[in-house]
């Protein structure tokens, strides 16, 4: 067998496989996606589903609109108060954390990382709610914020560590101080990878339904006060989803599917950011 | 060639130290290293290295790879700061301050001395915004800055070429217009020194002769420092030359300091002569 051949053959096979790869990656995604709309369109099409909130069971009709609110405020809050604060470590331990204090805020991230989300949902109902004896939304965006917290953290700091070490002495050899040189050069040029990071962090606290269970615990009408209990599209996915009525049952599929677009959605978002500020 | 002679700090040092290896009178001293040793953590990377930099001339360090020549240029505006372990004896002085000194305002130093990298390293921002960021961390007005980035810019002969398009992103650029860029955004804080650190390496012929033409143009009124591997360059480019070599321990030494036209044809030690001779190296 003459060498060509050989070579010819190799890259076919490799070929394959690669495309084999990539369908056992999508494959599963793509059923799932199918699944959900398949089964959620009816209850996103059913009149009222974003206009109402829920009626009794039993009760034809009826809608999440109190769980669209509530996710939304919920994991707006919580993004609020960990964006800033997982940013801020992050740019620490990029260009400050080459020591002691760095590494254990690592390891600390990483095991905030590794826990069950559940756990998140205890820190919550612990720290906050039976301090105020009150279930609320606040409670809920303080355990999603500190689920989110590593991610964010991560995402930053593997993002400055990205920017090249050339663009920091640039600045420093123009006689910047440190501190201008990192929040006016490095951070803004790992911008794209900063706001990725945060929008993804988003976009898994928004899916969380544990540590919503003992927190924000639920409520069938909109509630806008972060101090009381509220809806939130994860909850009604695992209320209505156990309940016999099939209104209801449909409603869960349909919050569900919803669930998926918005994920998507700022999965997307992050992706054209990074991309328009990358040209 | 006509010296400038402006009395200066090095006349008033002479009492305290020998006069540096350059034996003309009434010449302006702008940076004086003396018996310089470099360390990282253990290794020694210069062995008592010595080179007297007149104003407004060209200084050229040769020498084979890893002999402390990037090291020596990093000593002149600290930049070893940043590597965590590094050390530094013996005194770098700038009108009469030691550079080396724990006091030094290196901030000071560092709008003092600006440095061309070897690889051109625009920030990831306009053109404009690019130039204006010396300034602007100087906290000039508006107007200044405006005037100064357009002077930089002529100064260095991009003017022309980039004036309808300063609001674009600089990473646009060509790799020779990005590198003259970047010396504009050095020039643009007014330095007196501008360290370069082998600045046409990643460059073709054209846009080397280009950076190697405004160097002439700058040294009229800065001083220039240039780390050089292209002995071309060094021969036709400098007015001084220095050359380095690596002793038993590896460890960099001055081995010939002088002007250029005696270091290429007369040199004085025999391992300078094969050096550039290409016998080793
Ligand atoms: N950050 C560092 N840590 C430890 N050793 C270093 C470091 N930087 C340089 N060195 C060592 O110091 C010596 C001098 O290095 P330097 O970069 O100054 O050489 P150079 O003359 O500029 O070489 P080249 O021509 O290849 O650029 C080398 O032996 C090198 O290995
Ligand atoms: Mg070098």
């Amino acid at each position: 067998m003459s060498l060509p051949f050989v070579r010819i053959l190799l890259d076919r096979v490799v070929g394959a496989l690669v495309v084999l790869c990539v369908m056992v990656a999508a494959i599963p995604v793509l059923v799932l996606f199918l699944f959900v709309i398949i089964k959620g369109l009816p209850g996103i099409l059913t009149p009222g589903f974003f206009t109402q909130s829920p009626h009794p069971q039993g009760v034809p009709g009826g809608g999440v609109l109190n769980a669209i609110i509530g996710t939304l405020e919920i994991v707006g809050i919580g993004s609020l108060l960990a964006v800033p604060v997982g940013v801020l470590i992050g740019i620490f331990l990029s260009e400050y954390g080459r020591n002691q204090v760095g590494d254990t805020v690592r390891f600390i991230s990483d095991v905030l990382t590794g826990l069950p989300s559940i756990a998140f949902g205890i820190f919550g109902y612990s720290v906050v709610v039976l301090t105020t004896h009150h279930f609320s939304a606040l409670s809920a965006s303080i355990a999603l914020a500190v689920l989110m917290l590593p991610v964010i953290l991560r995402a930053t700091e593997t993002a400055l560590l990205l920017v090249p070490n050339a663009l920091r002495e640039a600045g420093l050899a123009l006689g910047a101080p440190r501190w201008r040189v990192t929040l006016e050069i490095v951070v803004p040029a790992a911008l794209g990878g900063i706001v990725t990071g945060a929008l993804l962090a988003m976009a898994r606290a928004a899916g969380e339904t544990a540590p919503l269970l003992f927190t924000a615990f639920g409520n069938d009408i909109v509630q806008t006060n972060p101090l009381q209990p509220m809806g939130a599209l994860a909850l009604t996915v695992f209320r209505n989803a156990l309940v016999p009525y099939p209104n209801l049952q449909d409603q869960a599929w349909a919050a569900a599917l919803l669930l998926v677009i918005l994920v998507a959605a700022t999965n997307i978002l992050a992706r054209v950011y990074v991309r328009r500020i990358q040209r | 060639m006509a010296v400038n002679g402006r009395m200066t700090a090095w006349t008033t040092m002479q009492t305290e130290v020998a006069p540096p290896p350059v034996p003309e009178p009434n010449i302006e001293i702008k940076l004086d290293a003396r018996k310089v040793n470099f360390f990282y953590g253990d290794f020694q990377a210069l062995h008592d290295a010595s080179l007297s930099v007149q104003a407004r001339k060209i200084t050229a360090l040769i020498g084979p790879s890893g002999c402390g020549k990037t090291t020596f240029l990093r000593m002149f505006n600290r930049m070893y700061d940043l590597v965590p372990g590094t050390r530094a004896t013996g005194e770098v002085l700038i009108d009469g301050h030691n550079v080396l000194s724990p006091e030094t305002d290196v901030i000071n130093l560092r709008r003092q001395v600006g440095m061309l990298f070897q690889r051109a390293n625009p920030f990831p921002k306009s053109i404009f915004d690019n130039v204006a960021y010396g300034p602007h961390m100087l906290g000039w007005s508006k107007q200044r800055i405006n005037e100064v980035v357009e002077e930089s810019l002529k100064d260095t002969g991009l003017w022309n070429e980039v004036k309808d398009r300063l609001r674009r992103s600089a990473l646009n650029l060509s790799g020779g217009q990005q590198q003259r860029l970047c010396l504009a955004r050095a020039l643009a804080v007014k330095p007196e020194v501008v360290l370069m650190d082998e600045p046409a390496s990643a460059l073709d012929p054209i846009a080397t002769l280009r950076i190697e033409e405004l160097m002439q143009e700058l040294k009229e009124r800065y001083t220039i420092v240039i780390v050089t591997h292209n002995m071309q360059q060094a021969a036709r480019a400098s007015d001084f030359t220095a050359f380095m070599l690596m002793n038993q321990k590896r460890a960099g030494e001055v081995i010939e300091f002088g002007p250029t036209d005696d270091i290429f044809n007369r040199p004085k030690d025999s391992r300078t002569e094969d050096y550039i001779t290409g016998r080793f190296g």
